[in-house]
């Protein structure tokens, strides 16, 4: 009975790192940029929603549509401003602008906002069902069967859409399907926009568990999800669930049956022992080297 | 050329210092009393607070007539939170001829200055540095504050005694000393008094989930659980500790004094009925602590915190203990001090051999989203 609570734990977590990493790997799949920013778009959502909440008294489910609409516009406004006129230098420029945007996300909350924690309201409250006698909360339900749907529907979008045919063309190939008449530039700005709408929601379920926002929660989440990512294969859409759900319940299960402490060296420890074993992660493509 | 200027330097220095040490010997009505704290520097907003309180004592003393029919001279130095200069400010006040000292704030440099202190005998109060060693290094040394195991050892003793609790569970941050000391006295003195310590499981620094752990510590269903850490971890804990359907009474320790403002008012509940021990609480009734609530913001314009009480606390018992000496000679200082029975605004304080003190402490019980006092107790 403690295993299945344990799993359920680790399922939540995992969901959560798995929002988050599909923004990293669709972005790397597409536009082969880590984007660093990714981690405090986390935590801009998370702001929005307790100002919605906080401030303008709105219900959490409002709350939560106007933070994924203001982080969608945000994630598509540092694309254009900060990765598009840097699109055909080196990866390295864009590899630095990225974490250049991500500390000035930092620092202008921190500027706005100041470093004090603040609480986030109670939004999800109740028990949903017991396994035995021990409650699992609705917080817990939501935050795993809201992520299932969305990943759901991402898949469909990304399988079935016109828009998203496109996306995976302009991933394979971004030349050929330029010569096939696909606009790169909307493409990618979908993409943005879609990590950055998944992360808003990220938000909202990360910060309703663990109820304190300050200007560098994003830091150690989104540098969690980008494992996740990587673990899964960079790239990889169905990869970064997998990599974030593995890793949620590796870190419950370690801290449930070893160790609290050893929880990161275990998810450290997976991570080397794949990228040993596939070094393109456990779904990622093994891209030959044209010499 | 420079080393004749600093030499120069040194010997104006040496007069000087020579001129006020024949000033100290000729003035015969005042009593000098030598203060040491970080006023700037990182840790300053510990030492302002110390000092403020300890200020507000000596002056409220003097103004009703002074210690053995002199006032008070109260010489501050600032050593900026560095055990170096904590050296020299103890130096400097030695040279003055201070007849006792109050001072310093943080651990380390108390520690340094009280190994110098040792060998000159001198009687020396500190008002907070709260690690073991202080007070090792001898007779001449007292604190007013109680060390951190002390907060273990009360909340056991409470959690055992007065919640009778049979079960106990502890989660701590194993990257803390202050957490580790705790949890360890806790566990050590729960064990003592006759009850089960059926979980004992950490977290590291930083950590923002701790569902794994609660689940483990809620399958043993304990009747209490004892979290000794800050309130910005505390708000999470709590939060997380109420989703996994925990049902036990949670313990704190003074880290705890500030959880409220970490929780959103919508989230109060999660730490409705806890109960934490604190140095002192601000809805004491008693007259004591009225009183220095309402003086001390008259003179300072903002609420004393722990700290500030506790300096005001360390300067009572020292110019009670002078009064009480009779006379200014250091021995007799030090053994009036030892022998000090004093009702604080921390609580009831004596010495028993050594220099750390026995005293109450302030059990906080969370009720109806506000801090309300439970009941002052001594450990046993």
């Amino acid at each position: 009975m403690d295993f299945i609570y344990q799993l359920i734990n680790g399922l939540q977590v995992g969901s959560i790192y798995a929002l988050v990493a599909l923004g990293y790997t669709m972005v790397y799949g597409i536009a082969k940029l880590i984007n660093f920013a990714h981690g405090d778009i986390i935590m801009v959502g998370a702001y929005i929603a307790l100002l919605a909440v906080g401030s303008m008294n709105l219900n959490i489910w409002v709350a939560l549509l106007v933070s994924v609409v203001f982080c969608v516009i945000l994630g598509v406004l540092i694309e254009r401003v900060a990765y598009k006129p840097l699109r055909n230098s080196s990866r390295m420029s864009a590899l630095i602008t990225a974490i250049g945007m991500s500390l000035f996300l930092e620092n202008l909350f921190l500027l706005i906002f100041s470093s004090n924690k603040r609480p986030f309201p109670n939004s999800f409250s109740g028990v949903a069902f017991s396994i035995g006698d021990k409650p699992i909360s609705f917080n817990t339900l939501l935050t795993i069967t809201i992520s299932l749907v969305l990943m759901f529907v991402l898949w469909f979008f990304v399988q079935k859409t016109k828009i998203g045919k496109a996306m995976r063309a302009v991933s394979e190939d971004t030349a050929a399907a330029q010569l096939m008449g696909i606009n790169i530039n909307t493409t990618i700005s979908v993409t943005f926009a879609i990590g950055s709408g998944l992360a808003a929601v990220a938000s909202v379920f990360y910060s309703s568990t663990y109820p304190l926002v300050d200007p560098y929660m994003g830091v150690m989440l989104g540098l969690k999800a980008f494992i996740a990512a990587v673990l899964g294969g960079i790239g990889s859409i169905p990869g970064a669930i997998l990599g974030g759900v593995i890793m949620g319940i590796a870190e419950s299960l370690t801290k449930g049956y070893i160790s609290s402490t050893l929880a990161d060296a275990v998810v450290f420890g997976i991570l080397i022992l794949v990228l040993l074993f596939k070094p393109s992660g456990l779904l990622g493509k093994n891209v030959k080297e044209k010499v | 050329m420079s080393f004749k200027k600093g030499l120069a330097v040194v010997l104006a220095c040496a007069t000087a210092t020579l001129a006020f040490a024949g000033c100290a010997q000729s003035s015969g009505n005042t009593i000098k009393i030598g203060g040491i704290a970080p006023l700037t520097g990182d840790v300053s907003v510990y030492g302002k607070a110390a000092s403020n309180g300890a200020k507000l004592a000596i002056e409220e003393i003097n103004a009703a007539g002074g210690v053995l029919g002199k006032k008070i001279d109260f010489i501050e130095q600032d050593e900026e939170g560095d055990p170096v200069k904590a050296v020299n400010a103890y130096n400097k006040l030695s040279s003055q001829k201070v007849v006792a000292i109050i001072g310093d704030v943080t651990s380390k440099p108390t520690i340094s200055v009280a190994q110098k202190a040792a060998k000159d005998n001198m009687p020396m109060i500190t008002a907070t540095a709260t690690a073991k060693d202080v007070t090792t290094y001898g007779k001449n040394m007292f604190r007013a504050c109680f060390l951190d195991p002390y907060q273990g050892e009360t909340m056991a003793t409470y959690a055992t005694q007065n919640l009778s609790a049979k079960n106990v569970a502890v989660l701590y941050d194993t990257s803390d000393d202050y957490s580790k000391g705790c949890a360890e006295a806790f566990k050590a003195k729960v064990e003592a008094l006759g009850a089960k310590v059926v979980a004992y499981e950490g977290f590291g620094k930083g950590d923002t989930d701790f569902k794994a752990q609660l689940t483990k510590i809620n399958q043993s269903t304990p009747d209490a659980l004892f979290i000794p850490s800050y309130y910005n971890t505390i708000a999470l804990i709590a939060t997380q500790a109420k989703e996994v359907g925990i049902k036990a009474t949670m313990l704190g320790t003074d880290g705890w004094d500030g959880v409220l403002g970490a929780l959103d008012k919508s989230n109060l509940a999660v730490v409705e009925g806890a109960y934490f021990c604190n140095h002192y609480s601000t809805e004491d009734k008693s007259e004591v602590v009225q009183k220095f609530l309402t003086d001390y913001k008259k003179k300072y314009n903002e609420d004393p915190n722990a700290f500030a009480a506790l300096g005001y606390d360390s300067a009572k018992i020292l110019l009670a203990a002078i009064q009480k000496a009779g006379k200014t000679d250091k021995q007799a200082i030090i053994d009036a001090l030892a022998a000090s029975d004093y009702e604080g605004v921390t609580g009831h304080i004596s010495y028993k051999g050594t220099g750390d003190p026995v005293k109450s402490v302030a059990i906080i019980k969370v009720v109806n989203g506000a801090y309300t006092l439970d009941s002052k107790i001594t450990a046993q």
